[in-house]
């Protein structure tokens, strides 16, 4: 992939879909993501994308079971 | 790079609970549907079970099953209908308890539809009981003390009652780990284009987790499908076109 | 259209392909099997499909995922087999959908025995399943009725959404008698709600109706309500001015037209109501009845009394309800006619 590309792509979560189980941050490959000190509204432990390390490999997306995560171009 | 947005199909958040692999396959067959162009022209047969959860927030056209007869009313619909992608979307303990005769017999007669099977372990909607599928000195709420086999059996391998049968396709995935999630994609999507092509039975059983009822946090779940799990049901494509792909 | 002879089960199963049917799936059990044989090659030819399913719960499911996909489908048992199929018909009728039902009766409860009988009775007509339904239950005396009622019972299955019952007995599936068939007609499978793939509509839910329609407990008594007002049908025989009245469906109601025959001839003032619904009751018909009328005999072909529940309703127990019962043996008509002899005597 070229260096443009890599800098449009960008993970985007609805938190309010998010139940806390806590998948995704089990399967990042780089640590990216972490439970926030947040809940949502219906009370779950969200999770924090730290956007620096993420490398928009959408493990997230395919592991998550409430579709919390998408990758989107910018 | 290319976009990675939640399927259309998905028409609302799904109702299970926290970590459930139910989620992960529902998103799979929405992908595997949309892609292959079917999501117009499937029908599902749903099971009872948490399976039921998803008639209102999957939108395929759906008809809901009593408990283990998903195959059957899939058969008649897709005998009427055989234009349409017809599937059925079943829990262990439907498909292979109370309804593993109708499961085994469209495999016997090679009926043209598309069986997906969740296997978990236990019965998640009733509250975590004993599932044909409970491992060997699983506790379950009908097993306190573990699943004795001596007296409930050994736990029912469904690949194995059909590996032999000449059907269009068998594979068994996971949802234990990306890898296996995208696998799991790969397998549905050619049981699904085998029946489309008019090629027969095609059934893909899925290893999943029941955190709830397992009593696991989402990494011993998973830990528990990749380390136990998968020993006594392994993954990978059983079946293809008639022919025995796993010797 | 000429006339032919042919067996009851063969007659009804032709009717049905007749009536638009293009699905069947179920099991053989005496004495129904004609019917699944007979729609084994019958209904390959007609365009439609037969499967000879592993059990009855597969093929009343299979029956389901027909009837969901729009088609006129079809099922038939008998007994024990007829017990298995209740939860698909729950189902069925939880949903909403149209789909006929065979129940040949056979004698005995358990295995039983393959000889006629009407001990199912309670099971047809107060709903063998679990829950809230009804189903229109149609009882023909001749083979020439069970045609007629097929073709009725597929047309009334669509216009209430409601699965229906043909409840026959082993006498007249088996019987030979001349029939006229009706000619074949076609169905429109594409019904708005059945699926078929959403193809860019709304997509289709087919699960029970409660989940989705308000007040659904006055929604469905409503339902059923009108049914059972619009859908009561009988034939009555010189009732106006019997003194006693017989009440018997099926094979037994042959049995007591000829009583009623041979009672006339001897002066005794006999009468039949025949219920042709069994539900629902024709509570109707017996405003058909002479108001004097000193008893009214149920004749079951049961070891317990079944019918005759219904028949107290209907009279409202204006007159003395009595039972004349036996599963094991048709009785003779000449015993029906001592018996009402023997109830106007103790009158007396």
């Amino acid at each position: 992939m070229t260096g443009s590309e890599k800098t449009s792509a960008r993970m985007t979560q609805n938190r309010e879909l998010c139940k806390g189980c806590g998948y995704c941050i089990l399967q990042c490959p780089k640590d990216a993501l972490s439970f926030s000190s947040t809940v949502n509204r219906k009370g779950y432990n969200v999770v924090d994308i730290d956007q620096e390390k993420c490398i928009q490999c959408a493990i997230c997306y395919t592991v998550c079971p409430d579709s919390v995560f998408e990758r989107v171009e910018a | 790079m290319s976009e990675k947005l939640t399927p259309k199909l998905l028409v609302e958040p799904n109702k299970f609970c926290p970590g459930c692999g139910h989620g992960i396959i529902n998103r799979v067959l929405a992908e595997v549907l949309e892609e292959s162009g079917l999501a117009d022209q499937a029908v599902g047969a749903l099971a009872v079970g948490c399976a039921c959860l998803m008639m209102d927030t999957f939108g395929t056209d759906w008809v809901q099953a009593p408990h283990g007869r998903a195959a059957a009313v899939a058969v008649g619909v897709k005998r009427m209908r055989p234009e349409c992608c017809v599937f059925t979307y079943q829990g262990d303990g439907d498909s292979m308890s109370i309804g593993f005769s109708e499961t085994l017999y469209a495999a016997i007669r090679n009926e043209n539809i598309t069986a997906i099977l969740v296997n978990n372990g236990i019965f998640g909607m009733t509250g975590g009981q004993m599932a044909p599928t409970s491992l060997p000195g699983q506790k379950t709420t009908t097993s306190p003390k573990g699943r004795d086999a001596a007296t409930t059996g050994q736990p029912l391998n469904m690949i194995d009652q059909m590996k032999h049968l000449p059907i269009g396709y068998l594979a068994r995935g996971s949802v234990a780990s990306a890898k296996d999630i995208n696998n799991l994609k790969k397998y549905i999507k050619t049981a699904i284009e085998t029946q489309m092509n008019g090629g027969g039975y095609s059934m893909v059983e899925v290893l999943s987790f029941c955190p709830t009822n397992w009593k696991m946090n989402m990494e011993k779940s998973v830990a528990h499908v990749q380390d136990t799990v998968k020993a006594i049901f392994p993954v990978g494509e059983f079946v293809k076109n008639g022919e025995r792909t796993d010797a | 259209m000429s006339r032919q002879l042919m067996k009851g089960n063969d007659a009804l199963s032709e009717a049905a392909v007749r009536a638009g049917c293009r699905f069947f799936g179920g099991y053989p059990i005496t004495p129904q099997s004609e019917i699944p044989e007979y729609l084994s090659w019958r209904m390959p030819e007609a365009g439609g499909t037969f499967i000879q399913a592993e059990s009855e719960l597969s093929g009343v499911n299979m029956v389901y995922g027909a009837a969901a996909a729009g088609f006129r489908a079809m099922t038939s048992s008998s007994g024990p087999g007829f017990s298995l199929l209740q939860e698909g018909i729950s189902y069925i009728a939880s949903a909403e959908l149209p789909a006929v039902f065979v129940d040949v009766q056979r004698y005995g409860s358990g295995l039983g025995d393959i000889f006629q009988a009407q001990g199912d009775y309670w099971q047809a007509t107060r709903g063998g399943g679990h829950g809230d339904y009804r189903m229109l239950v149609y009882a023909p005396a001749s083979v020439q009725e069970s045609v007629d009622l097929v073709s009725v019972a597929f047309d009334k299955a669509d216009q209430y959404r409601n699965p229906t019952l043909i409840l026959s007995d082993a006498s007249i599936a088996q019987m030979m008698e001349p029939v006229t068939l009706p000619e074949m007609r076609e169905h429109d499978p594409n019904a708005d709600w059945a699926v078929r793939g959403k193809h860019g509509k709304p997509f289709k839910r087919v699960t029970s109706t409660m989940y989705y329609i308000e007040d659904f407990d006055a929604y469905i008594k409503g339902k059923y309500d009108e049914m059972a007002e619009a859908e009561q049908r009988w034939e009555s025989v010189r009732v106006d001015d019997a003194d006693v009245v017989l009440v018997a469906y099926g094979i037994s109601s042959r049995i007591c037209r000829e009583a009623v025959e041979i009672a006339r001839g001897r002066g005794v003032r006999l009468g039949l109501l025949r219920p042709i619904t069994l539900w629902p009751f024709p509570a109707k018909a017996f405003a058909e009845v002479n108001p004097l009328v000193k008893a009214y005999l149920s004749v079951e072909l049961s070891a317990l009394p079944k019918m005759v529940e219904d028949v107290r309703l209907a009279c409202e127990m204006k007159a003395p309800v009595e039972t004349f019962l036996g599963g094991a043996h048709i009785p003779e008509s000449s015993a029906i006619v001592e018996r009402a002899v023997a109830i106007l005597n103790a009158q007396r």
